[in-house]
């Protein structure tokens, strides 16, 4: 590999350009393939499509054209968290995370809750939540959590939420409250099949007690909804 | 704890890049069955031996290092197979069953 196409791969990440390494297994040449230049699809139309796919699935694979063997490394924008609520959950739950490669953010106007010490290297935004995940703009790379238990809070962000493209949107919340939040939010003019995207109550059925444990429950779910649902 | 993604390690690939140290580094591209590393996973050497990133649980990282460094002297790219129909990767012990394929390359 050339040095220059690593930095350049480096640079297409930090400004979340999705962009396919493409390497001949033989020769050891390469090239970058964007699936958003359409250039290359002038070009070489059957290279551009697997690219496309791969990018599209997020699955790095091998495929053959004209006898060579194609390795395509798919690299794409990282994938992000938005935690609403910085409550005692939230920071196992960064933690873990950050961790699975998650770009986490909480958001949460109380000052007191959001803090530095309490969220060590997460960024913090405090805003109200409806704002601040405008600002956000959660896409098909993003997961959405909940965790304030305040209807104000939560719904401010589930409502923006549920208009985005977020792959994962999970609410905290007993049966009983999701309930009552989806009767909330069905009154906002949201549909059972929007409303069906909410994930509540959040969380794989783990007997999940203590935060940490609710956390890990929670990233199971987002894990399973990632990589089961493209 | 310092955590090592992805992401790192091709930061890591230009620091050591630019400082003239010589690296390769070697892509899971291939799996079949259980494998620990999933497609695209990463370990990046330098002509010193040092090294981040894994391609799998550790059963194979010793003879993968050593081919890179050897790519690293030679310059050329190779393609190694690791798994349980071959006798090699036995003795390096590819013990969970599974069979991985990696691409080994020098960057330059």
């Amino acid at each position: 590999m050339k040095s220059e196409t690593l930095k350049q791969i480096q640079t297409d990440r930090r400004e979340k350009r999705p962009v396919v390494l493409v390497t001949n297994l033989k020769s050891g040449q390469e090239q970058l393939v964007y699936p958003d230049d359409l250039k290359t699809k002038d070009t070489n139309l059957e290279l551009w499509t697997a690219a496309e796919r791969a990018q599209r699935m997020d699955k790095s694979q091998t495929i053959t054209i004209d006898g060579d063997d194609l390795f395509l490394h798919v690299f794409n924008a990282p994938l992000r968290m938005i935690i609403v609520g910085a409550v005692h959950i939230a920071q196992p739950l960064a933690l873990i995370a950050s961790l699975t490669e998650f770009d986490v953010t909480i958001v949460d106007p109380r000052r007191s809750f959001a803090t530095p010490e309490r969220f060590p290297r997460v960024k913090i935004l405090h805003q109200w939540p409806d704002k601040g995940l405008q600002s956000l703009s959660p896409d098909r790379r993003t997961a959405v959590v909940t965790l304030t238990h305040d209807p104000k809070l939560d719904d401010a962000a589930l409502s923006i939420a549920l208009k985005s493209t977020a792959f994962y949107i999970g609410a905290l919340g007993s049966k009983k409250t999701h309930d009552a939040r989806l009767k909330r939010l069905n009154q906002q003019n949201f549909n059972d099949t929007e409303l069906n995207r909410i994930h509540g109550p959040v969380g794989l059925s783990i007997h999940a007690t203590s935060p940490a444990e609710i956390a890990i429950s929670i990233m199971g779910e987002v894990v399973t909804q990632l990589r089961t649902n493209w | 704890m310092k955590q090592v993604l992805d992401m790192d390690i091709l930061d890591t690939a230009i620091e050591w890049d630019t400082s003239g140290l010589k690296l390769a580094i070697a892509t899971v591209i291939k799996t079949w069955g259980s494998s620990p590393r999933p497609v695209g996973s990463l370990l990046l050497v330098n002509e010193t031996g040092e090294f981040v990133g894994s391609v799998s649980g550790g059963c194979i990282e010793g003879a993968v290092i050593q081919s890179a460094l050897e790519v690293i002297k030679e310059e050329k790219p190779r393609l190694l197979d690791f798994g349980i129909t071959n006798s090699q990767a036995w003795e390096v012990g590819l013990a969970c069953g599974g069979k991985v394929q990696i691409f080994v390359e020098n960057i330059s």
